[in-house]
């Protein structure tokens, strides 16, 4: 259950170009948040909250990761928070990536700050035994993060647009050296979205959407994407951001 | 104990402190974070007569200490409304206003007479100031004529008090509560968000994809405050107050300047348990200007000339 609390910073770092990684500390976020599930913040002065996904969790530590990109103003003021400062979180949002234990690869394919709710997903798949490959796209070398982390999951395929690192051009270009995989999980900027479902059409795959979001949690309808099936609509923050690839209409 | 009860047309309320329409849902999402039934009354999302899916996203911008919206009055359809969430609202125990839309005259008509038939609703808010639509609302509500035809259309058809929700998009807002009041309107509801725009530096074209939006939160609340000051000098009805509205020192704001209850809209967004909280502080607040209740600081900014 989604709860409204306090979570404290523990560290801010600049991990590539524009992209900052939080690590935050709260309990029940730590306790209870499902890979592909978000966090709704209230960065000080702004009118609407942010919704951030969770890169990762460390139960133990009871430590919640987020990244982000430094793009407007709430997201350049939230990077300037500095350690031992308070953020005001309403989490667990949204539903979480969805799969069955009996699965045995798992293809991943990020895009962008649409890579970090993979992490996450990626660390559990591979903790219940599950094959893990990833393919993440980057605008150029620049903006790479997270290979490491990725190629300790498994085989991991970086691509940047520029070819400045990795293979040149967009994720799509690789998926046919990607081999086996039983189902797929995609997060990243629309295009990509379009281009993966329609590319992997035959395959059964989630995608997380991301949309500017009013209340955060289904009350507003604010971010709503066309579905295929009655009313014709899904609410991205509620009965999402998670969604099976034929269920809405990109 | 300071008392909080205000009571208007056919609205018994144990405290001033309500969820504005459009920012609430229907109660459903809110009610995961508190017990609706601390609240004075709830308003419900606009109703249509059939589905209304709204427009494109992006639907929301944030602004300096506000935000833009283009929903489009999403909404699944008055008699879904009635099935489905009136019953569950119903359950806490409080006045439910609902909120009526339409793009045509008959289509407010249609609407209103379906809530009418229910037993649950107690008021009607007509909604004549939605700038986000291409047909009927705004049209309505930005001529004293139209306005006044579909209030007295809407009368005729209705038993429930009803609340015309007015539009600041307006020159003469004192003309167009003139215009409702003479028509039978049981009191007002005001204000709606005002038209405005936000363009992104980086695609170089307006933010919304419907272009405009309503603009809401604490950057309107002088422009209530003004409105309602204004309007109260001229109408007998009772107005529900509402834009920018974020703690309870600003309900007092409301009060004094004629409300005799208000809506809280935008600030729920960023903190859902908001009207809770207003309603627990409200007491101290009115204590410490000098007010037993609530109803005592009605108009109370007025100087008497």
């Amino acid at each position: 259950m989604k709860k409204r609390l306090t979570m404290v910073v523990r560290s801010v770092e600049k991990i590539a170009l524009d992209t900052v990684e939080m690590v935050l500390e709260n309990a029940y976020i730590a306790g209870n948040a499902k890979p592909g599930q978000f966090l709704h913040l209230q960065v000080e002065g702004h009118t609407l909250r942010r919704p951030i996904s969770i890169a990762d969790v460390d139960q133990e530590k009871e430590l919640v990761v987020i990244l982000f990109k430094r793009i407007g103003t709430g997201t350049k003021q939230l990077a300037a928070y500095r350690p031992g400062m308070t953020i005001d979180a309403i989490g667990p949002n949204g539903n979480g990536f969805p799969y069955m234990e009996t699965m045995k690869t798992a293809l991943l394919i990020g895009g962008g700050i649409g890579i970090p709710p993979l992490y996450n997903l990626g660390k559990e798949l591979m903790e219940r035994g599950i094959h893990v490959k990833a393919v993440l796209g980057f605008q150029t070398k620049a903006h790479v993060f997270y290979e490491e982390k990725f190629a300790a999951l498994g085989e991991t395929w970086i691509v940047t647009n520029d070819g400045s690192y990795g293979h040149k051009g967009f994720v799509t270009n690789v998926l046919d050296q990607t081999g086996q995989f039983d189902n797929y999980f995609s997060c990243g900027p629309m295009p990509m979205l379009q281009a993966v479902t329609e590319e992997l059409r035959n395959k059964q795959g989630y995608i997380s959407l991301e949309e500017r979001m009013g209340c955060g949690i289904g009350a507003c309808f604010a971010c709503v994407i066309p579905a295929n099936e009655e009313p014709g609509y899904k609410k991205i923050c509620q009965d999402g951001p998670v969604f099976a690839a034929d269920e809405v209409i990109l | 104990m300071t008392n909080l009860g205000v009571q208007l047309p056919g609205l018994t309320l144990k405290n001033p402190i309500m969820p504005a329409s459009g920012c609430f849902g229907f109660g459903r999402e809110f009610s995961e974070f508190y017990n609706l039934r601390k609240l004075g009354a709830v308003i419900m999302k606009a109703a249509t007569g059939s589905a209304r899916f709204g427009n494109p996203t992006p639907r929301v911008a944030e602004t300096a200490a506000g935000m833009l919206n283009a929903i489009g009055l999403q909404n699944p359809g008055v008699e879904k409304i009635i099935a489905h969430e009136v019953p569950n609202l119903a359950t806490y125990n409080i006045p439910i206003i609902a909120n009526v839309a339409g793009s045509t005259l008959e289509e407010y008509v249609n609407v209103a007479e379906a809530f009418n038939q229910t037993d649950a609703v107690h008021a009607l808010e007509l909604n004549i100031s939605c700038p986000n639509v291409k047909e009927g609302g705004i049209q309505f509500g930005t001529n004293p004529g139209m306005a006044a035809t579909v209030t007295e259309e809407v009368k005729k058809v209705s038993n429930l008090p009803v609340y015309v929700k007015l539009s600041p998009n307006v020159s003469d807002i004192v003309s167009m509560a003139k215009a409702v009041e003479q028509a039978g309107a049981d009191g007002l509801s005001m204000i709606n968000t005002l038209t405005g725009m936000q363009i992104d530096l980086s695609s170089k074209r307006p933010l919304l994809a419907n272009k405009t939006g309503g603009l809401s939160g604490q950057a309107i609340k002088p422009i209530a405050i003004r409105m309602i000051y204004e309007v109260k000098q001229h109408v007998s009805i009772p107005i529900i107050g509402m834009g920018g509205i974020a703690n309870a020192q600003d309900v007092l704001e409301f009060l004094l300047a004629g409300a005799s209850a208000v809506a809280i809209g935008t600030a729920n967004f960023q903190n859902p348990f908001v009207c809770s909280e207003i309603i627990d502080a409200l007491p101290a607040v009115l204590k410490e200007y000098g007010f037993a209740s609530a109803e005592a600081a009605i108009g109370k900014g007025h100087v008497e000339e």
